[in-house]
């Protein structure tokens, strides 16, 4: 079992070319056996790239693979139209790793999926995407790093944090259920709380490994509600503990402004939730490595 | 890119914000001409992005030529918190009845953005967020909706102004939402929002962040950069592109991802180092990147040690290397370079580093020992 995406998933790329980014990683995610069954380039349209059918529009390419769900990887300026054409063209699950879309933009976008197209779940902007190991990879996840099978889901804000989840679980012989980057943007369109009650939902998962860092609350709110609602063991760790106060660190999300969004007030209300808390990721996964020896 | 006080308020007035007439100015003697031609009584007021510059002397009311010279030759060249000013700007005075405050930023958990209005302007609004919130009356405004008439106009009876601000405060409101949404704005803030004595509302102030992920189609802001003080490796770093922001230590740190790069600063700080800096090459960091990297780490003297720290995923392994490799025949790297590389093409990568490696660029397996490293050739703290 997994959440959010499975071996049905099948999976079109917008913004696919030879050269481009989509490209690059669309024909990765497929050689990793992910159901790419389509890709999206009006330019293009007609053409074949590796094996996959280029079409006009989303709705033309889920017409002709029954597609479920779309990885957008185009530019800032086109990217929240692509999310909403996935969108209107049905499709359950819309990844985007675009880094840079404008913040007016994305809160938009995020109030019109949620106002018009609640049953589309939109992961990102800005994020690593999600891996359900040997089975469905969208995104740019290297999958060679995950170890599948379960028992653990990871979710993380950051991307490269994701990735280090995942390889410190592998070190150590742990597997992954599924592995969710929700991104670093102010307003990403699935939250820790989503991927937390999914996790809690779905049976394989027995432990849950969350990364996450400094600024904004959505670390508090996750600890609110793995105390209310969890059962299941989670491991965490913070970034950004010597980070200073109101300077940007990277992500539009990475700041600290007065003493909210700290990483310490993050690592007390998960330590208060009963989460394990590592300094750094490896103590996180060693933490993760305890929990599961005794599930 | 946060704005000073006079560009704000230009950016406020392009939207039909009303703000008191004035000149920015560079010298003593525009300054007094400036004064001369707005007449007086004027404002001379220091232009720092630093709070306090009020009690810091610089910002002051001068009624003629002679006072305006005095402030003027006073407060340019004035040290505020280690920000000297360097640009004035000459404002016409303006009579108050009452001050209000007024803003709008994005509210992450809400995902919806907030507009926050009190009847107790002119001081920090935190302040009044915790000795009385009953009076700042909150907004929350469905971006995919946009702020109504309606919802203008209850929100400012909520907030309890004077009946006379009532129509002047719902124009501007509804002018400064379109302002911070049209105008890409993580911040937009009046502090104090006036009333004047004849019934007019106005922005006093301006405080406004602008989003950078919308440079690309707002031409006009080029006009506005080039006076933000920057340290010299803060100023290379925003030239090549890059994030960048610079600490006290001797491990100079580049990372790519945001989260990574906090998570390495961590790393070397618990096994006993001090990080140089945070710098995160972004996804998809090509050679070229890499090299202005390091040129930059390279030009901060205090670095002892560098570590570089990548776990591909759009950022391809090879092309660090290259970049890596590149930027050595190009400068010459200071310090010795500990490098951990993992994910996407690592191996292609390594093969690169491998026939380069030495004393002076190492490689480690994981992002602990690499840290480990690189603290130790820097001599611990």
């Amino acid at each position: 079992m997994s959440i959010f995406v499975n071996k049905d998933t099948k999976v079109i790329i917008q913004g696919f070319s030879p050269t481009s980014q989509g490209g690059f990683h669309g024909l990765r995610n497929k050689a990793y056996g992910t159901q790419v069954v389509g890709g999206v380039n009006p330019k293009r349209a007609g053409e074949e790239i590796e094996g996959v059918p280029v079409f006009a529009s989303v709705k033309d390419a889920v017409a002709a693979t029954g597609a479920t769900a779309s990885f957008v990887a185009v530019p800032p300026a086109g990217s929240p139209g692509a999310i909403l054409e996935a969108a209107e063209a049905g499709l359950e699950l819309v990844v985007c790793i675009t880094e840079g879309i404008p913040a007016q933009d994305e809160a938009k976008t995020f109030n019109i999926l949620r106002r018009d197209f609640p049953r589309t779940r939109l992961l990102g902007p800005n994020c690593p995407g999600i891996i359900t190991p040997g089975e469905c990879n969208i995104g740019i996840t290297p999958g060679e790093i995950a170890l599948g099978g379960g028992p653990v889901g990871i979710v993380s804000r950051s991307g490269t944090l994701t990735y280090q989840a995942l390889y410190e679980l592998k070190q150590k012989g742990i597997g992954v259920t599924t592995c969710v980057g929700i991104g670093g943007d102010p307003v990403p369109g699935t939250s820790f709380i989503d991927c937390l009650e999914a996790f809690q939902a779905d049976p394989a998962t027995k432990a849950v490994i969350m990364f996450g860092e400094i600024g904004g609350s959505a670390e508090e709110e996750a600890a609110e509600y793995i105390a209310d609602k969890m059962d299941k063991p989670v491991a965490s760790y913070i970034a950004g503990v010597t980070a200073p106060a109101g300077k940007k660190m990277g992500h539009a999300g990475a700041i600290v402004s007065g003493n909210k969004g700290t990483a310490k007030g993050k690592m007390d209300a998960l330590r208060a939730a009963g989460v394990a808390v590592g300094l750094n990721p490896t103590e996180a996964g060693e933490l993760m490595a305890d929990i599961v020896a005794k599930l | 890119m946060d704005l000073f006080e006079y560009q704000g308020k230009q950016f406020f007035a392009s939207f039909g914000i009303p703000v008191s007439p004035g000149e920015a100015v560079d010298t003593v003697e525009d300054a007094v001409a400036a004064a001369d031609r707005l007449g007086y009584p004027v404002v001379v007021k220091a232009q720092v992005q630093v709070g306090g510059r009020g009690k810091a002397g610089g910002v002051k009311l001068a009624s003629n030529t002679q006072e305006a010279l005095e402030h003027a030759t006073n407060i340019l060249g004035l040290d505020i918190k280690g920000h000297v000013v360097k640009r004035l700007w000459i404002e016409k005075a303006s009579d108050i009845a009452e001050e209000y405050y007024a803003s709008f930023t994005l509210d992450r958990s809400a995902k919806k953005h907030l507009g926050m209005l009190s009847a107790q302007g002119g001081v920090e609004i935190e302040t009044v967020a915790e000795s009385d919130p009953d009076a700042i009356a909150k907004i929350w405004v469905d971006p995919a909706e946009g702020l109504s008439p309606e919802q203008a106009r209850a929100w400012v009876e909520a907030a309890k102004l004077n009946p006379q601000a009532t129509e002047g405060a719902i124009d501007i409101l509804t002018k400064l939402y379109t302002a911070y949404v049209d105008g890409d704005a993580d911040l937009c803030e009046i502090n104090p929002l006036i009333l004047t004595p004849d019934g007019r509302v106005h922005a006093l102030d301006a405080k406004v962040t602008l989003d950078d992920n919308a440079d690309f189609r707002h031409p006009e802001r080029d006009d506005w950069r080039g006076l933000t003080v920057m340290d010299a490796r803060d100023a290379l770093a925003h030239e090549k592109g890059l994030q960048y922001v610079g600490l006290d230590g001797t491990v100079g740190i580049i990372a790519n991802g945001a989260g990574l790069a906090m998570s390495t600063c961590d790393v070397v700080n618990q096994v006993g180092g001090s990080p140089a800096n945070f710098l995160d090459i972004g996804g998809g960091a090509s050679a070229e990147v890499m090299a202005n990297a390091l040129d930059v780490i390279n030009s901060d003297e205090k670095v002892k040690a560098i570590f570089i720290n990548i776990f591909g995923g759009i950022t391809r392994g090879e092309e660090v290397a290259n970049g890596i490799v590149q930027a050595l025949g190009r400068v010459d790297i200071k310090a010795p370079i500990v490098i951990r590389l993992d994910g996407t093409n690592a191996e292609e990568g390594r093969a690169i580093l491998e026939p380069h490696l030495s004393d002076r660029l190492r490689s480690k397996p994981t992002m602990l020992e690499a840290a480990r490293d690189a603290v130790a050739l820097a001599g611990g703290k």
